[in-house]
């Protein structure tokens, strides 16, 4: 698939849940009630994302990964366990690792929260980034921003002096290819 | 997850006048409440975000540490003063979830944290936590991960913080709003009513720990024993602080996790080595007072062997017994 393909995976997707929604309103009675409610609760807010400010209005329930994904189009960040086991979406706020899937949007506002997105320098990939592709550190690609946002932290927290040091302290995001042995390559690579 | 009001009040009295409304729950690092609350194990009308109180500190003074509530485990982990003072809190805490969740997780959450019982965890499960009265299937059914000590026909549910077990060694006191509780008394076994976990009232606010900084602290360390090397809840762990004069124990404190409905410390374990020699004898026969009265159910029982062994090995290894 090209990346001007008119049919991207993301694209698919979104017109599927449009027909969906399509299909809720047009059921008679609609639950006009329920909906206010939802649209009166949500509250206003601000997230800073890889530099830029962004303002959206959430429900309080929303996570900051949904946020992310569902509202400001930012899908690199991926959902994995949605139960902070997998990591897969791992982000930073201020510099630290954290688990997205975990914490409210709503929690993170006056934060800097960098997510794969935001690693690159114009068309200059991380290095770490380089150094997954070179050590071939991933196969579905599904753990793989966490991986990379979870291991730029690993390196700059200094836990790369071994890499039994690099496995404990990467422990925090599972990979079901089993790509262990390269994304610990890959992070000694980088830290270097 | 249902939807709540969510409220972040920038004061301690504000927090606790918002924290009473009958429906009202705190968060800080939100790593176990959140994942509570999709489950459908709880869910909760209000959400009070408390980051915004100035309750991060850790700081050493007058011959105690104090650590702020809102502290997160990483930063207690990694502290000079802590690891200095008392390596068994910083060496449980690194044995603890992972580097995300330590970035996040508060410690003042850390031990009002919910079992991991999977009974508990599964909204479509009856459970004496979740219901009171709604019966256990634990007892009965799959019990590997449940304890075999302070526990009752209600419940067998393991209290699962590892910080608990090391602040329950080093004779941590817990400061809230309105008052200050030795840590021996904050957790409850859960006898009748499982589902109170500690003495805390509706909305009180856990400020902060007080720790006092003595040589038995200062000689302290956690083992834990997992079913994987890292990433995973104790199946049996051990903190352990020694004092010795010569080789004869001066003092002790021994504080067990996964083998007990709240963080477990045996006088009598203890009772077996003050003034004595530490020596293979006494060391085994502390480990025989700590399990005497043990009650093991159909998968559990191996967890009375392995944490006497476990006990074993922590305290040859701190107290330099061949």
């Amino acid at each position: 698939m090209t990346a001007d393909s008119e049919y991207k995976r993301r694209t698919v997707l979104k017109a599927g849940s449009a027909a969906v929604t399509a299909t809720l309103v047009a059921t008679p009675a609609a639950t006009p009630a329920a909906a206010a409610q939802t649209e009166s609760s949500s509250v206003d807010i601000t997230l800073r994302v890889n530099g830029r400010d962004h303002r959206l209005a959430v429900e309080p329930r929303v996570t900051l990964l949904d946020a992310l994904r569902e509202r400001l189009d930012l899908t690199g960040t991926k959902k994995g366990c949605d139960r902070g086991e997998c990591g897969a979406c791992t982000v930073l706020v201020d510099g630290r690792r954290i688990k997205s899937c975990l914490t409210l949007a709503v929690m993170r506002q006056n934060a800097e929260i960098t997510t794969i997105e935001g690693l690159a320098r114009d068309d200059r990939l991380h290095p770490l980034q380089e150094a997954f592709i070179r050590r071939d550190a991933f196969q579905c690609g599904g753990c793989t921003p966490g991986q990379i946002m979870s291991g730029v932290a690993c390196i700059s927290e200094g836990h790369t002096r071994s890499a039994d040091e690099i496995r404990e302290w990467m422990s925090g995001n599972l990979c079901r290819c089993a790509c262990y042995p390269n994304i610990v390559d890959a992070i000694q690579d980088a830290a270097k | 997850m249902k939807n709540f009001t969510y409220a972040a009040p920038r004061n301690v009295a504000d927090a606790v006048r918002l924290a009473g409304q009958p429906d009202a729950r705190f968060i800080a690092g939100g790593t176990d409440l959140l994942n509570l609350m999709k489950d459908g194990a709880q869910s909760h009308g209000a959400i009070i975000d408390i980051n915004g109180l100035a309750l991060g500190d850790i700081v050493q003074r007058n011959g105690v540490i104090r650590i702020g509530a809102l502290a997160r485990m990483s930063d207690v982990a990694a502290h000079p003063a802590v690891r200095r003072s008392l390596p068994v809190v910083s060496e449980a805490l690194l044995n603890s979830a992972s580097p995300q969740i330590r970035n996040m997780a508060a410690v003042g959450g850390n031990v009002l944290q919910r079992t991991r019982c999977g009974y508990f965890r599964d909204s479509g499960t009856t459970c004496n936590k979740k219901a009171p009265g709604s019966g256990c299937p634990a007892l009965e059914g799959e019990n590997r991960g449940h304890a075999v000590l302070g526990g009752s026909d209600h419940c067998i549910a393991v209290h699962p913080s590892d910080l608990a077990v090391a602040l329950l060694a080093v004779d941590a006191v817990v400061l809230t709003d309105r008052r200050r509780i030795p840590f021996a008394d904050f957790h409850v076994v859960p006898g009748t009513t499982p589902d109170q976990e500690t003495v805390l009232g509706h909305g009180e606010l856990i400020t902060g720990f007080e720790i006092p900084v003595t040589p038995l602290a200062a000689r302290s360390r956690y083992l834990k024993l997992r079913d994987r090397a890292t990433f995973e809840f104790a199946v049996v762990a051990v903190a352990a602080a020694l004092n010795m004069r010569g080789n004869t124990v001066r003092d002790v404190r021994l504080t067990f996790g996964g083998v007990a409905t709240k963080p477990w410390r045996s006088p009598e374990a203890e009772d077996a080595l003050r003034g004595k020699p530490l020596t293979t004898t006494t060391i085994t026969e502390a480990g025989r007072a700590l399990v005497r009265g043990a009650v093991t159910r159909d998968h559990n029982a191996f967890k009375v062997d392995l944490v006497q062994r476990a006990l074993d090995g922590l305290l040859r290894d701190l107290g330099g017994v061949r």
